[in-house]
C-alpha cells in the first residue's frame, strides 16, 4: 500500500486524489446534457454517446469496488463540499459495504438497459432521461446528507415518469401518473421528516446540520417518541418505493406499462432506493425506532412474500407476473433487514443485488418476447422452447435464479435472510420459507404455458436469440452463476458495515442479536459449549487472518 | 488416494460443461460416449477413494476435503467441502456404477432423438448434483445437490416438452419436491441455531447434547424433506407422473438414485434422530409402512408397464423408511443398494420392451415377448425374483432384514410389511406374465387384440368414460391417433411388426445389473459376523447400538420363512389369475386401485378447484380492495379539489401543490414540537 493511502486510512475516511464518487454522479448527468444537445436525427450517435457515458460510469463503479477497503465498516472515499452553509447542507458522498455493490449493480444495469432495450422512437430523449436517471440513482446510494439524499430521491422520479409516459405501453399515462403521485405522496412525509430531524437534532445539540453521519451518531439528541414518528415519516416514503405490502399496487402498473429499459431499471435499481433507504435512514438514523417497529415490518415483509407470490400466480400478463414476483422478493429483503441480525442484513444487501440481476434479466427477456410477438399475454404464447431452444435455456437459468435454486445467486440471499430471521423472528421465517414453494409454482407454471407444448401458428415463427441479445444477457448470466457459486468476495465486503450497523442498533435499543446455540430448557451444556467452540474457532481464524494481513502491510 | 475425492463430482461436471459448449458439434453418438466416459471416470475415482478408505483403520475412515468457503456471514460459515466416509462412498459407488450403465444404455435408447446431446447434458448434470448431495460435508452442500437433482428431474421429466402431459409432470415433480425442501430448509436453520454449525462432523459430535424437543423438531422437518424427495405419503404423487420422462431417466433418477436421497439424508442425520423423542422415528416407520402398503395396492392394478414399476418404487422406498424408523439404518442402505440394482434393471428392461414395441407402454398390448426378447426377458425375470423376495436373490436378504427390525419395533409394522411383500410378489408376477408370457397381443390391430385399450384410446365406442382430474387431460380420452403423431408411450394402432431385441449398448447394462441383482445380497449375509460386511463397513457412521436387536435366532429364521412364503403366495396368486387364464376370463382390476384410490385426482381437483379459487380471490382482492382503495383515494382528492383543479393542468402543479402541502404539515409539526419541547 502506498504511504499516501496508509496516511489517509489513519486519518479516518480514506480519500483518493480523484473525486471518483462525484464524477460518478456527475458523469451521467453530463452525458444526459450532451445527448440532449445532439441531433435527434442521428439516433445511432445518441446511442453511442449514451453508451460511452454509461460504460465509463460503470467502470467508475468498478473502480470504487477495486479501491474499496473491505475490512472497513465505515464510509470510505468521502467527498464533502459545503452547499448551503447556513443550514450545513453539503454535497457529501461516501460509500460503505452496504452501498458498494448497489453502485456496481447500477453501473452494470444501465449500459445493459441502453444496449439491450432500445427505444422504439425518439431515442435521443429516451437516452437523455435514462442517463439523468442513472445520475439520480447513484446519488441516492452515495448521499450522506439528508437534504442531498432527498433531492436525489426526488430527481429520479422525473425521468422515470417521462420514460413510462413517453415510451410505455397502452395504459402508460395512468401508470406513470399513479407511480408519480404515489411516490410523491410518500416523499412529502419524508421531506417533513428530514427537516424535523435536522431541526430537532439542531435544537438538542445547538448545531443545525443535515449531515447524516453526525445525526446518526448523536443518538439520544432526539427523544425516543419523536424518533419513532420520524422513522414513520421516512418509512412512508421507503415503504411505497420498495414497495411494502399493502402499498404495492403502483408497481404492477408501472412495471407493466413501462418500456423494457424502464422496467429493468425500475425493478433492478429503483426499488432498491427504498430498501436501501430503510437501511441508511431507518436502521442507521433511527436504530431504536427500527427495532421498535421491527415486528410490524417483519410481518409486512412476510405478508408481501406470500401475497406477492399468490398474486403473481394468477396473472395473465407475463410482465405483470414478474412485477408481482418482485413484491415477493422485496418482501424477503424487508424481512431480512428488520430481522436485525448479521445474516439477515447481509442476505438483504446481497439480495438487493441479486434481485437487480435476476429480475432485470427477466424483464429483458419478457421484453424480447413482447418485441417479437407484440403481446405479453401468457395465453397467446405457446411452445417457444421448440422454436427457440437457446432463448428458452437462458430463460430457464434466469427463472431458476429467481426461484432460488442453490448454486445460483438468488438462493444465497434468500437463505441468509431466512437463516437470520429464523434466529430473531422464528415463525415469520417459517412462514416466509414457504414463499420458495410458491415461487416454484408461479414461475414453472408460467414457463410451462409459455415455453412448453407444441407451438401454434402464431408462435412458430418466434425468432431465436440473436447475438446482440446474447451479449446483453451474458454478463447477467455470468453473475447469476458466479454469485451463486462464490458469493464470498461480495459477502465479506458487506459484512463489516452490516456488523457495525447491527451493533449500532443494539447499542441504541434494547434489542440484542440472538445468539445461536439457544437450546431448549432441557439442553445439556456440552452441546452448547461445543457449538460455541465451533463459532470461536471460526472467529479466531478470521482474526488471525486479519492480523496477518496487517503485518503484511 | 483420498485426495481424488473432488474428482468424483468434478468429472460429471466437466462432462456437463463440455457437452454444454460443444455437444451439438459432437452430435450423436459421440456426445453420449463422452457423457458415459465422464461418469465412468467418476466411478473409477470412487473406487480409488473406496480402496483408500479400506486402507484406513475403521475408526479413521473419515476424510474431509474443503475446496473453498461458500457462504460466510457473521457467525455462520459454510464451505464447499466433501466428506468421504463409508456411507458417502457406498452411495457414490452404486450411484456412479449404475449411472455409467444407464448412460451406456441411453446411448442406444435415445438413438435418433433430435435432442440426443441435450439429454446427456442434463444426465451429466444430474449425476454431478447427485454426487454433491451425497458427498457434501454439510447440510447446505447436500441441499445444493438436493435441489440440483430436483431441477434435473424437472428438465428430464419434461424432456419431451411439446406434450402437455410431460410438461405438467415435470412441474408437478418440482413443486411437490419444493414442499419437502421447505422442511429441509427449516431443519437446517434449527440445526444451526442449536449447534452453531451445519457440518456433518459437528452435528455428529454435538448431537448428543441436543435438547429432545430440538432433535425431534429437526427429525420431523427432515422427514418432511425426505418424504418429498423420496415420494412417500402424502407427497408421493409426483413420482408416478414422472414416468413421462425417457425410460433411462426413470431408471436412474426415479428408481436408483434421486428418490433414495431422503433415505440417505435420514441415515446421515442418525445422531440427531437418536436424540429425538420416540414418536419421531416411529412416525418415520409408520409413514414408510403405510406408503409401502398403499403404493403396492395401486401397483396391482396398473396397466402401464412403467407405472407398475413407479408404484413399486414408492412401495420399496416405504420399506427403507420403515427400516430407518426402526433404527435399521444399515438395512435401509442395504435395501437401497439392492433396490438400485433390481429396479434399475427392470426399468431398463421395460425400456427395452417399449423400444421393441414401437413405443407402446400398455401391457394389455404386450404378451409372449420372452422368445423375441430373450435377454430382456431373462434379465427382467432375475429382477422379478429379486424384488419378490425369492432366495437367494438380493431382494430377499435386504427385505428380510427390514422385516426383522420392523418386527422388533412393532409386530403391526411387520404385518404391514408382510402384506406388502405378498402384494409385491403378486404385482411383479402379473407384470412379468402380462409382458413376457401368455398370448401375443401385438401381432394384430389394437381393436382386435386389446379392445379395452382401444376403447380408452377412443378407437372403439364405450369404455371408461368416467375419467376425472388430471386423467381427463391425458391424451387417452380422445382418439390419440387422430392428430397424426402419437404421444410418447402410445404404440401403433395396427399390428406391431416383429419386435426385436435391443442393441448391445442396451443389453450389456441389463446383463450386468441382472448379475448384481442376483448376487447383491452377498454384501450383507446374516449368517455370521464376518458375512455382515456392509454392517461392519458402515458401523462408524451409523450408531452401532441402533443395530442391536433382541430377537432369537429361531424367530429370525421363522420370520424369514414366513416372508418367503408370503412372496410365493403372491406369485402363486398371479399364476392363477394371469398365467392360467385367458384375458377374457380374468376378473377386472378394481377401478379404485387402477385410479390409485383417487388420491391424486382428489388432490388435483382440490388444487384446481378451491385452491385456484382462493388464489383468484387474492388476485381479486388486490385489484379491487387494495388498488381500489388507492384509486378511490385519488378520485376523492380529485373530486374535492375539483374546483381548484379545473384552473390547473399538468402534473408540475401537483408536484408543487404536494410540496406546499408537505411544507404546511412541516410547519404545523414544528409549531407543535416547539410547544411540546
Amino acid at each position: 500500500m502506498t504511504p499516501f493511502l496508509v496516511a489517509a486510512a489513519e486519518g479516518g475516511g480514506a480519500s483518493l486524489d480523484f473525486p471518483i464518487l462525484t464524477t460518478m454522479v456527475a458523469l451521467p448527468a453530463v452525458g444526459a446534457l450532451v445527448v440532449a444537445v445532439l441531433s435527434g436525427r442521428r439516433p445511432e450517435l445518441c446511442r453511442l454517446v449514451a453508451l460511452v457515458f454509461s460504460v465509463i460510469t460503470g467502470a467508475l463503479t468498478v473502480g470504487t469496488l477495486v479501491a474499496f477497503r473491505g475490512a472497513d465498516a465505515g464510509f470510505q472515499m468521502i467527498e464533502k463540499t459545503t452547499w448551503i452553509s447556513d443550514l450545513d447542507i453539503s454535497w457529501h458522498l461516501g460509500v460503505d459495504g452496504i452501498s458498494l455493490f448497489l453502485l456496481v449493480m447500477t453501473g452494470l444495469l444501465f449500459p445493459i438497459a441502453i444496449i439491450g432495450a432500445p427505444a422504439a422512437r425518439d431515442e435521443k430523449q429516451f437516452l437523455a432521461w435514462l442517463l439523468l436517471l442513472e445520475a439520480g440513482c447513484l446519488g441516492v446510494f452515495l448521499a450522506l446528507d439528508l437534504f442531498l439524499f432527498f433531492v436525489m430521491f426526488e430527481i429520479v422520479l422525473v425521468p422515470m415518469y417521462f420514460l413510462i409516459s413517453g415510451w410505455g405501453h397502452a395504459e402508460r399515462r395512468y401508470a406513470a401518473m399513479k407511480f408519480f403521485l404515489y411516490t410523491m405522496f410518500g416523499s412529502a412525509f419524508m421531506l417533513v421528516g428530514l427537516i424535523a430531524t435536522a431541526v430537532l437534532h439542531g435544537r438538542a445539540t445547538g448545531e443545525l446540520t443535515f449531515n447524516l453521519v453526525t445525526i446518526a451518531n448523536d443518538q439520544g439528541s432526539i427523544a425516543t417518541s419523536s424518533a419513532r414518528w420520524l422513522f414513520l415519516a421516512f418509512a412512508a416514503a421507503f415503504a411505497i418505493k420498495v414497495p411494502v405490502w399493502p402499498l404495492h399496487t403502483w408497481l404492477p402498473d408501472a412495471h407493466t406499462e413501462a418500456p423494457t429499459a424502464g422496467s429493468v431499471i425500475l425493478a433492478g435499481v429503483m426499488l432498491k432506493l427504498g430498501t436501501y433507504g430503510f437501511l441508511r435512514f431507518g436502521l442507521y438514523l433511527f436504530p431504536e425506532a427500527s427495532a421498535w417497529f421491527a415486528p410490524v415490518m417483519v410481518t409486512l415483509g412476510t405478508v408481501g412474500i406470500i401475497y406477492g407470490a399468490i398474486a403473481a400466480t394468477m396473472q395473465k400478463d407475463l410482465k405483470r407476473l414478474v412485477a408481482y414476483s418482485s413484491v415477493a422478493h422485496l418482501g424477503f429483503i424487508i424481512l431480512g433487514t428488520f430481522s436485525l441480525t448479521t445474516q439477515g442484513l447481509q442476505g438483504s444487501v446481497l439480495q438487493m443485488v441479486n434481485h437487480g440481476i435476476s429480475t432485470g434479466a427477466l424483464f429483458l427477456l419478457v421484453g424480447m418476447i413482447s418485441d417479437r410477438r407484440h403481446t405479453r399475454e401468457i395465453a397467446q404464447l405457446k411452445g417457444l422452447q421448440k422454436v427457440a431452444p437457446v432463448f428458452a435455456g437462458v430463460f430457464t437459468l434466469v427463472m431458476l435464479s429467481s426461484l432460488g435454486l442453490p448454486g445460483l445467486n438468488g438462493f444465497v440471499g434468500e437463505f441468509l435472510i431466512l437463516l437470520g430471521s429464523f434466529t430473531s423472528a422464528r415463525w415469520w421465517s417459517v412462514v416466509a420459507a414457504s414463499g420458495v414453494i410458491l415461487a416454484a409454482v408461479y414461475l414453472l407454471w408460467a414457463y410451462q404455458r409459455t415455453f412448453h407444448g407444441e407451438p401454434d401458428a402464431d408462435n412458430e415463427g418466434f425468432a431465436e436469440m440473436n447475438v446482440r441479445e446474447g451479449l446483453v444477457m451474458a454478463p447477467l448470466l455470468g453473475l447469476i452463476v458466479f454469485l451463486g457459486v462464490y458469493p464470498k468476495p461480495v459477502l465479506e465486503r458487506i459484512e463489516p458495515s452490516v456488523v457495525a450497523l447491527v451493533a449500532h442498533v443494539e447499542a441504541n435499543s434494547d434489542r440484542e442479536e440472538p445468539d445461536v446455540n439457544q437450546l431448549g430448557p432441557d439442553a445439556r451444556p456440552d452441546t452448547y459449549t461445543r457449538g460455541r467452540e465451533v463459532l470461536e474457532e471460526h472467529r479466531g481464524g478470521e482474526e488471525e487472518l486479519g492480523s496477518a494481513e496487517e503485518e503484511g502491510e | 488416494m483420498l485426495e481424488v475425492t473432488w474428482l468424483i463430482p468434478a468429472l460429471p461436471l466437466a462432462g456437463f460443461l463440455a457437452l454444454l459448449v460443444a455437444g451439438r458439434r459432437l452430435g450423436e453418438p459421440l456426445a453420449g460416449w463422452l457423457a458415459t466416459a465422464a461418469v465412468g471416470g467418476s466411478f473409477a475415482a470412487t473406487v480409488v477413494v473406496f480402496l483408500g478408505l479400506l486402507g484406513e483403520h475403521a475408526e479413521e475412515r473419515t476424510f474431509t476435503q474443503t475446496l473453498f468457503e461458500w457462504v460466510p456471514a457473521g457467525g455462520f460459515s459454510v464451505d464447499v467441502g466433501f466428506l468421504a466416509d463409508p456411507l458417502s462412498v457406498t452411495m457414490c459407488l452404486f450411484i456412479t456404477g449404475v449411472a455409467t450403465l444407464i448412460h451406456l444404455y441411453a446411448v442406444g435408447y435415445m438413438h435418433g432423438d433430435p435432442d440426443f446431446t441435450k439429454f446427456f447434458v442434463y444426465l451429466n448434470l444430474f449425476v454431478f448434483s447427485m454426487l454433491m448431495l451425497v458427498l457434501g460435508d454439510n447440510l447446505l452442500v447436500t441441499f445444493l445437490g438436493w435441489e440440483g437433482v430436483g431441477a434435473c428431474s424437472y428438465f428430464l421429466v419434461s424432456f419431451w416438452h411439446t406434450s402437455d402431459a410431460n410438461a405438467s409432470a415435470g412441474k408437478k415433480a418440482f413443486v411437490t419436491n419444493r414442499i419437502g425442501d421447505w422442511g429441509y430448509m427449516i431443519a437446517m436453520f434449527l440445526t444451526f441455531t442449536a449447534l452453531g454449525s451445519i457440518s456433518y462432523v459437528d452435528i455428529a459430535a454435538g448431537a448428543g447434547g441436543l435438547a429432545t424437543t430440538t432433535a425431534t423438531g429437526i427429525t420431523v422437518l427432515l422427514l418432511v424433506g425426505a418424504v418429498g424427495k423420496s415420494a412417500q405419503l402424502p407427497l408421493f404423487v409426483w413420482l408416478p407422473d414422472a414416468m413421462a420422462g425417457p425410460t433411462p431417466v426413470s431408471a436412474l433418477i426415479h428408481a436408483a438414485t434421486m428418490v433414495t436421497s431422503g433415505v440417505y439424508l435420514l441415515t446421515r442425520m442418525n445422531p440427531v434422530i437418536a436424540q429425538a423423542a420416540d414418536w419421531a422415528p416411529m412416525t418415520i416407520a409408520v409413514v414408510g409402512a403405510l406408503t409401502a402398503l398403499f403404493a403396492a395396492t395401486i401397483a396391482v392394478a396398473q396397466t402401464d408397464i412403467k407405472k407398475v414399476l413407479a408404484y413399486s418404487t414408492v412401495s420399496q422406498l416405504g420399506y427403507m423408511f420403515l427400516a430407518i424408523g426402526s433404527g435399521a439404518y444399515i438395512a435401509a442402505i442395504f435395501h437401497m443398494v439392492t433396490h438400485a440394482f433390481f429396479k434399475a434393471l427392470m426399468f431398463l428392461g421395460s425400456g427395452s420392451v417399449i423400444h421393441a414395441m414401437g413405443d407402446e407402454q400398455d401391457m394389455r398390448r404386450m404378451g409372449a415377448l420372452r422368445k423375441l426378447l430373450p435377454i430382456t426377458a431373462a434379465t427382467f425375470i432375475v429382477g422379478w425374483l429379486a424384488i419378490a423376495g425369492v432366495p437367494p436373490f438380493s431382494g430377499f436378504w435386504s427385505k428380510d432384514e427390514i422385516l426383522l427390525y420392523a418386527y422388533d419395533t412393532s409386530p403391526v409394522l411387520w404385518a404391514i410389511g408382510l402384506v406388502t411383500a405378498v402384494l409385491t410378489g403378486f404385482y411383479m408376477s402379473r407384470q412379468v406374465f402380462l409382458t413376457f408370457f401368455g398370448e401375443a397381443r401385438w401381432d394384430r390391430p389394437i381393436t382386435d387384440a386389446a379392445p379395452d385399450l382401444a376403447c380408452e384410446r377412443g378407437l372403439l365406442p364405450g369404455g371408461d368414460d368416467g375419467l376425472e382430474g388430471d386423467e381427463a387431460e391425458s391424451p387417452t380420452v380422445r382418439n390419440v391417433y387422430e392428430s397424426g403423431h402419437r404421444p410418447h408411450g402410445v404404440g401403433p394402432q395396427e399390428a406391431i411388426s416383429s419386435p426385436h431385441e435391443s442393441p448391445w449398448t442396451m443389453t450389456v447394462p441389463l446383463v450386468v445389473l441382472a448379475g448384481l441383482a442376483a448376487v447383491g445380497g452377498a454384501l450383507q449375509l446374516p449368517f455370521t459376523s464376518s458375512t455382515r460386511r456392509l454392517e461392519h463397513w458402515l458401523e462408524p457412521v451409523v450408531a452401532p447400538d441402533e443395530a442391536i436387536i433382541s430377537v432369537a435366532t429361531s424367530l429370525k429364521v421363522g420370520l424369514a420363512v414366513v416372508a418367503v412364503i408370503g412372496g410365493l403366495i403372491g406369485i402363486a396368486g398371479a399364476v392363477v389369475l394371469y398365467l392360467r387364464r385367458r384375458p377374457a376370463d380374468r376378473p377386472a382390476e378394481p377401478r379404485v386401485l387402477a385410479r390409485g384410490w383417487f388420491y391424486d385426482s382428489t388432490i388435483s381437483a382440490f388444487v384446481g378447484g378451491p385452491g385456484r379459487k382462493a388464489f383468484d380471490a387474492v388476485a381479486w382482492f388486490d385489484r379491487t380492495v387494495i388498488d381500489g382503495a388507492v384509486n378511490g383515494t385519488a378520485a376523492l382528492v380529485r373530486g374535492t379539489g375539483g374546483g381548484l383543479r379545473r384552473t390547473q393542468t399538468g402534473f408540475v402543479r401537483a408536484y408543487v401543490g404536494l410540496l406546499t402541502g408537505g411544507a404546511v404539515i412541516l410547519v404545523f409539526v414544528m409549531i407543535l414540537r416547539g410547544v411540546v419541547l
